[in-house]
């Protein structure tokens, strides 16, 4: 039996929308921040304890990372500081080890805290890289594809279509051997870091442009849009100004959570050794360097990069879903 | 003749928009590849089959009919938004339909606008009211300073019985009636002579829809406006038109004066209509339903297209399409009424109607 | 006075929000005598559809009846548990909502989901849910019944679905009907077959109607009875004849004078000024007095009960004060 529905094209909403006709209007930055600590949104959050857990490990990985040279034990980059003979340290807990390496060395005596500390940091950096240019990508060619439908659309999503039916990692894998052969060796050492942003941001752009495409190809028919047609606005402007900002909302939710998937996959190259060279170690250099080391007992090595890696996609991941329900008024 | 000078001679005519023969065909086929497997022919649906309309000059035209009709197409051919498959679509001297040249498109534009249905969906949601209000003058280049622009904008929404203030506020805080009345401040912005509303109150509460209909007439007294009501409701085209159209699968049965139309209507469509119809009033009037269904306008039927549902349908009328002819002040597509083969009282249907 | 079918006490609906509760009906009371149409009207957000939804235990969660009593024929239904309510619905009180397409599956043909329905609530052989199933069809106005029991819902257009929902709301020859807004997605034309078949049906059957719509014209065309709703309050209520012609109440008077019609063209429409208030902005006292042109000091601050004063019972001040004696 179906449930009774309101009127879809009449009058107000049974329960209101968030906002309060009866609350102060409050213009500037205090108010944002207001209106924002009172948005369905913000309250959602609060209710959700597994939120608010992901939110704080994320939270604390991301800072600890991108504050590396501040809160890092010692510079793994600086060569000069590499002790050999601190090679192999275990974590401090652990028999044999040493405060001053808390989580222990790697084989070239570097504390492995600091490497994991750097090594999120071009994980992240990466991975919030690709995700920004696969975005650019995905939603200019979706809202292209949208808004102008016919051939420009077919061409662009038969093209998604294709490109979909290969597993992402395996284009990242292409364009990187393309990119391999094209460049000389020296340059593409150089090269390696905006190859690879390259690789996994193509191979993650197709999932934004059908979102993009789909809600467009709603809201170009939705009233608004006709009447800036009718007042005889260039179709670039209205694709940008009235369509693109109302297509947003489940572009970041998709980027939130792609997020997770781009750092997985860099770390997934790093492991196959066509990510990042070891002189920039990512976290999936340090899990393949630590690889190395398992069976012979030094496990920390390639456990606590793995630790880490889980950690923060994890958390992203669930900031992602927590965002996609949230934003999403069916599930409210 | 240049254009400036047809613009001139139109100005002494009373007839602001001329439609001749307009027809609007829509292509539904299936895509190639699925023609080609399962051998499907093209379709075409003919939305809207050659109309022939006149609109007067500050007067309200109505266009009704029940859904499928065509009657949104015409609004939509009317205000460009939809390039007509044949026929003369004259604004104002100039045949909007074919015109080529953005500038002169423009300048039709600036001189109609459209009202929605839906107050929920015309607005855009990020935009303030404001913005929203003043888009048609920064996209026309009509005002360019921003202190200006302000104070139009505060203007058109004390027109339509808003506060200046309201300009700062987004269209989520304001009810459906507030909306449309937005609306109408953002359909008025450029000065346009022509508005085309499509269903204006079709998606308002009753007692908003009088405010927004009294608003409309109160507009057309002050501006000197020219309307085309598009709606499905006959009491709405009773209360603000002056002339009115009726529509049965893209073709015009029917367009008299209004008081013409509700005191003698002369096509068995118009008047089944007009006994379907429930009143308030006169609820026990004595009302036949309507028989049958509207016909798919993808198929729609050969001869007059009423001909399947039409109590007085012979042989001519299922073989021979009827033409608008005149009839009395209104013209009417009907053999049965060329032929006198009406009931002549012109509706029993509508007992205790007269004025 | 026939003792009454459907009989709800001071009904009160609540939405729970974080901040506080959405009361979206507020102390509705009202009966419904076997094989009358009683029509529900008010505008959108006036709570006539979610006190529809209440009788028939289908409010869309979270919202819940935290107050009030209702009652069919005796039995007490509000506080009836999910496995309780499913030997109610459908075979006591049928439903038949706005949208046709959505109310039937689209999955399964309309003879299986008819015979489906009927078996699940009367004790019946394939063959003879199917016969019945036939037989409904006929009633509601389906031509060629026979031919179409195997076709899918939607070969079906609009109006022969909707025909097709009022044949499921009458498998089981259910004693009461809630409709809500069944003709509001049609074309005019259809409009007047299902509003005529609704009306045969109840008198034929004996089966009451809840019409619950915003159009005071189908009302007028079809109800016994009407019931005004404003800001989740029961306004007035009366005959309908007595009601559309003498309003007592300043908001049905008001209603009833900006409906445009076809008999007249005046200049211009009454109006009601401003908007009904959202459930969370609704004022103390009398809901309807900020637009109301006969307020009085009295009416801001206490609410007035609904007072019978044949024909009308009126809940007004002004209009019906003897509310003072009582």
């Amino acid at each position: 039996m179906t449930r009774p529905r309101a009127r879809p094209t009449t009058g107000e909403p049974v329960v209101p929308a968030s906002s309060d006709l009866a609350a102060p209007r409050r213009t500037g930055v205090t108010g944002a921040l207001v209106r924002a600590l009172d948005s369905d949104v913000f309250y959602s959050f609060r209710r959700s304890p597994v939120t608010l857990v992901a939110a704080l490990v994320a939270v604390l990985l991301i800072g600890a990372s991108l504050a590396a040279p501040l809160v890092a034990p010692t510079d793994p980059f600086a060569l000069e500081t590499l002790d050999l003979m601190a090679a192999f340290t275990p974590p401090m807990w652990a028999e044999g080890g040493e405060s001053v390496f808390p989580l222990g060395t790697d084989d070239q005596g570097r504390d492995l805290l600091s490497a994991i500390l750097y090594g999120m940091r071009i994980s992240l950096a990466v991975g919030a890289a690709s995700v920004v240019f696969a975005m650019l990508l995905g939603v200019g060619l979706g809202l292209l594809a949208g808004y102008a439908g016919g051939w420009v659309d077919a061409l662009i999503m038969r093209v998604a279509d294709v490109q979909l039916s290969f597993p992402a990692i395996l284009i990242a894998l292409l364009v990187d051997g393309v990119a391999r052969g094209l460049l000389p060796r020296d340059l593409h050492h150089d090269m390696a870091i905006y190859v690879i942003i390259f690789a996994i941001g193509v191979s993650g752009w197709v999932q934004y442009a059908r979102t993009v495409r789909g809600s467009t190809m709603v809201e170009k028919n939705r009233e608004y849009v006709m009447a800036a047609i009718i007042m005889g606005l260039h179709p670039g402007l209205i694709a940008l100004r009235h369509v693109l900002p109302n297509v947003m909302g489940p572009v970041l939710v998709i980027a939130t959570i792609h997020l997770a998937v781009a750092v997985i996959t860099e770390a997934t190259l790093s492991f196959l050794g066509v990510g990042l060279p070891p002189t920039e170690p990512s976290l999936g250099t340090l899990i393949r360097i630590g690889n190395d080391f398992l069976f012979s007992g030094e496990w920390w090595i390639t456990v606590f990069p793995g630790l880490a890696l889980v950690l923060l996609v994890l958390s992203v991941n669930l900031l992602g879903d927590w965002l996609r329900d949230a934003l999403n008024p069916k599930l409210r | 003749m240049s254009p400036r000078d047809e613009e001139t001679v139109a100005e002494g005519d009373p007839v602001l928009v001329r439609l001749r023969g307009l027809t609007k065909h829509f292509d539904v086929s299936p895509p190639l590849l699925t023609r080609l497997i399962e051998g499907r022919s093209r379709q075409v649906l003919k939305a809207v089959d050659g109309l022939d309309l006149d609109i007067a000059r500050g007067r309200t035209t109505a266009l009704v009919g029940e859904s499928g009709c065509g009657k949104s197409t015409v609004a939509r051919l009317l205000v460009t938004l939809y390039r007509p498959t044949a026929g003369d679509l004259v604004f104002e001297g100039t045949d909007i339909g074919r015109l080529t040249d953005r500038r002169a498109l423009a300048s039709a534009r600036r001189r109609m606008q459209m009202i929605f249905q839906d107050p929920f969906a015309s607005l855009n949601p990020r935009w303030r009211v404001g913005r929203i209000i003043a888009e048609p003058l920064r996209a026309h280049g009509l005002l360019d300073d921003p202190a200006a622009i302000r104070r139009r904008v505060a203007e058109l929404l004390e027109h339509v019985g808003l506060r200046a203030a309201d300009a700062e506020r987004f269209p989520h805080e304001f009810s459906g009636g507030q909306r449309q009345r937005i609306s109408i401040a953002r359909g008025l912005a450029s000065s346009p002579h022509f508005l085309v509303c499509d269903e204006p109150t079709s998606a308002l509460d009753v007692s908003v829809q009088a405010q927004i209909l009294n608003l409309l007439r109160d507009l057309q007294r002050d501006l000197g406006l020219t309307y085309l009501i598009i709606t499905h409701d006959l009491a709405v085209v009773r209360f603000i038109a002056d002339t009115i159209g009726v529509m049965y699968l893209g073709r015009l049965c029917e367009v008299a004066p209004a008081d013409t139309l509700f005191a003698r209507p002369r096509h068995p469509y118009t008047r089944l209509l007009m006994e379907t119809v429930p009143d308030l009033r006169h609820p026990d009037r004595d009302r036949r339903p309507m028989a049958g269904e509207v016909p798919s306008p993808l198929d729609p039927p050969s001869g007059c297209a009423f001909h399947t549902r039409c109590p007085l349908a012979n042989d001519r009328c299922r073989r021979e399409r009827p033409a608008l002819r005149q009839d009395g002040p209104g013209q009417v597509a009907c053999h049965a009424a060329e032929e006198g083969r009406l009931s002549p009282e012109g509706g029993d249907a509508v007992k205790g109607m007269r004025p | 006075m026939t003792e009454s079918l459907l009989s709800v006490r001071d009904l009160i609906v609540e939405f729970p929000t974080r901040r506080g509760a959405l009361r979206v009906v507020d102390g509705v009371s009202l009966d419904i005598v076997p094989g009358e149409v009683l029509g529900v009207v008010g505008e959108s957000g006036a709570g006539k559809s979610q006190t529809g939804a209440a009788i028939i235990g289908l409010l869309e969660p979270p919202g819940r009846i935290v107050d009030g009593t209702v009652h069919l024929e005796g039995e007490r239904l509000d506080t009836l548990s999910g496995d309780q309510w499913r030997r109610v619905r459908g075979r006591r009180i049928g439903a038949v909502f706005q949208d046709p397409l959505t109310s039937l599956n689209p999955l399964y043909t309309v003879g299986r989901q008819l015979t489906e329905t009927i078996r699940t609530h009367l004790d019946m052989t394939e063959k003879q849910a199917r016969a019945r199933a036939l037989e409904l069809l006929g009633e509601v106005g389906i031509p060629a019944a026979a031919d179409r029991l195997d076709a899918w819902p939607h070969q079906f257009s609009g109006g022969m679905r909707q025909r097709v929902v009022i044949a499921l709301a009458l498998c089981a020859n259910p004693r009461l009907i809630i409709a809500d807004e069944p003709t509001t997605a049609l074309d005019v034309s259809i409009q007047a077959q299902i509003t005529a078949l609704l009306k045969r049906l109840c008198r034929e059957h004996g089966t009451a109607v809840m019409l619950i719509t915003h159009d005071m014209g189908v009302i007028a065309e079809t109800a016994d009875r009407v019931a005004v709703m404003y800001a989740g309050r029961l306004v007035e209520t009366g005959p309908v004849d007595d009601l559309v012609n003498r309003p007592r109440h300043p908001y049905t008077e008001g209603l009833m004078g900006c409906i445009p019609t076809m008999h007249a063209r005046p200049v211009r429409l009454d109006q009601i000024e401003g908007a009904m208030p959202a459930p969370r902005a609704v004022p103390p006292g009398c809901a309807f007095h900020p637009r109301c042109p006969l307020a009085v000091e009295r009416c801001t601050s206490e609410r007035p009960p609904l007072v019978a004063r044949p024909p009308l019972a009126t809940a007004c001040w002004v209009r019906s004060p003897d509310g003072d004696a009582a």
